[in-house]
């Protein structure tokens, strides 16, 4: 996988490969947080920060894995990194920003278990990244993700003023809003000429 | 599993996670693996059981253990029984079918995050004893197993004209070929709920028309 270009890979992930609309990575937020603009922007920066910096140290430990051959390890290490990543940013935005740690409530202890993440570290693990990839990637998948995230916090909100049969209200609605805006994402499919 | 020697309370765990709190359709968690690997009805399975085993071993260590774990590192903790698990079941997938593990992919691994296995470690496992927990993992994950295979059997069925990988109809048959790409997985999903929904609100009305004719009389 050498040679790929930074711009490549970033792209990749970000829409051509979208992680949540192609790869469906990173579901439960997606479907959870993407009720407001706002708190979808914010939900979409915390995990990008965290996806980011997941994948450097995982990038790190996966060498020092290799090198003792310890590589059985791996998924129980990498899972630890991730949580102690988002310890660290909800440690920082409880104290700067206490608004938006009440806004996200719930889903920012969550991020541990968003399959984005871990995701991001395994991908760039199993495809050999360097360490510029694998940040160029990770960088990718976390605008991606913030990407999806805010354009269907967009419909959602103006969905909210239709007149949606009881029956299909909810989460029936945003599955086919979901289903519609991935189908519109596989018009990026030959971006990367593959 | 072993629901028949139970008490009927186990009995009732069991069924209420198959079936009344189905993790897939009626708690929307783990959706993930839902719609990412349910692109044939094979896949679903294998997804389903690997997920299965996981969730039965993790609630049965997890609650074996919850007395010893400390509070405040109990998250933690559960996470890497969990991951314990979930290696074995890579390593072994991968020695049994290299076929299923090369079309699942990563995303045994990412059984490690699906929600629904933390989510029963935290909610019942941690609170209740083994066998209980043991038979309320097997529901959940027998639930999830059963919406997988909703899922997979359509998506497979509409996409390629196949079950099993078996063909159902003849040469002429032109594949709905969206029902297999990732559209398909959130449209599939979508209608199904849509389906439970209506089913709900139909069930719903009749029970008030009830009402209404009983104390009309």
């Amino acid at each position: 996988m050498q040679g790929e270009s930074l711009t490549f890979i970033f792209l990749n992930a970000a829409v051509i490969n979208n992680f949540v609309l192609a790869m469906f990575l990173g579901i439960c937020p997606f479907l959870g947080v993407s009720g407001k603009l706002k708190t979808a922007a914010s939900m979409g920066a915390a995990t990008t920060f965290v996806i980011v910096m997941s994948s450097a140290c995982a990038y790190a430990l996966n060498y020092l894995l290799v090198s003792f051959q310890l590589e059985f390890l791996r998924l129980i290490s990498y899972i630890v990194v991730i949580a102690s990543a988002v310890q660290l940013v909800e440690m920082a935005m409880k104290k700067f920003s206490p608004a938006l740690f009440h806004a996200l409530g719930i889903y920012l202890p969550l991020i541990t278990t968003n399959c984005a993440v871990l995701g991001v570290a395994l991908f760039q693990t199993s495809r050999s990244y360097d360490l510029t990839q694998s940040l160029a990637f990770s960088s990718g998948a976390g605008a991606g993700f913030t990407l999806a995230l805010v354009l269907m916090a967009g419909l959602r909100e103006k969905m909210e003023l239709s007149d949606v049969p009881a029956v299909a209200s909810g989460t029936v609605m945003t599955l086919m809003l979901a289903g519609v805006l991935s189908l519109a994402f596989m018009g990026f499919a030959g971006l990367g000429g593959h | 599993m072993d629901g028949k020697q139970q008490t009927p309370a186990t009995m009732d765990a069991f069924l209420q996670q198959l079936w009344k709190e189905n993790p897939v359709f009626v708690t929307l968690l783990g959706m993930c693996p839902v719609l990412a690997v349910t692109s044939t009805a094979t896949n679903a399975i294998a997804m389903g059981i690997s997920t299965t085993f996981v969730l039965i071993c993790s609630n049965a260590f997890v609650s074996a253990l919850h007395k010893v774990i400390p509070k405040q590192v109990r998250i933690a903790s559960y996470i890497v029984i969990i991951a314990t698990f979930v290696t074995m079941v890579d390593y072994i997938l991968q020695a049994v079918s290299p076929t299923i593990y090369a079309a699942l992919g990563a995303f045994i691994q990412l059984i490690v995050v699906n929600c629904i296995i933390l989510g029963r470690a935290e909610a019942f496992a941690s609170k209740n004893k083994v066998v209980p927990s043991i038979v309320s993992g097997a529901g959940s994950g027998i639930g999830f197993t059963v919406a997988l295979f909703l899922l997979g059997s359509v998506r497979e069925v509409l996409g390629m004209g196949t079950l099993f990988g078996v063909h159902l109809f003849g040469p002429s048959f032109q594949p709905w070929l969206v029902m297999i790409l990732p559209p398909g997985g959130f449209f599939v999903l979508g209608t199904w709920l849509l389906g439970f929904a209506w089913w709900k609100q139909r069930a719903a009305r009749r029970a008030a028309l009830l009402e209404e004719t009983v104390n009309a009389r």
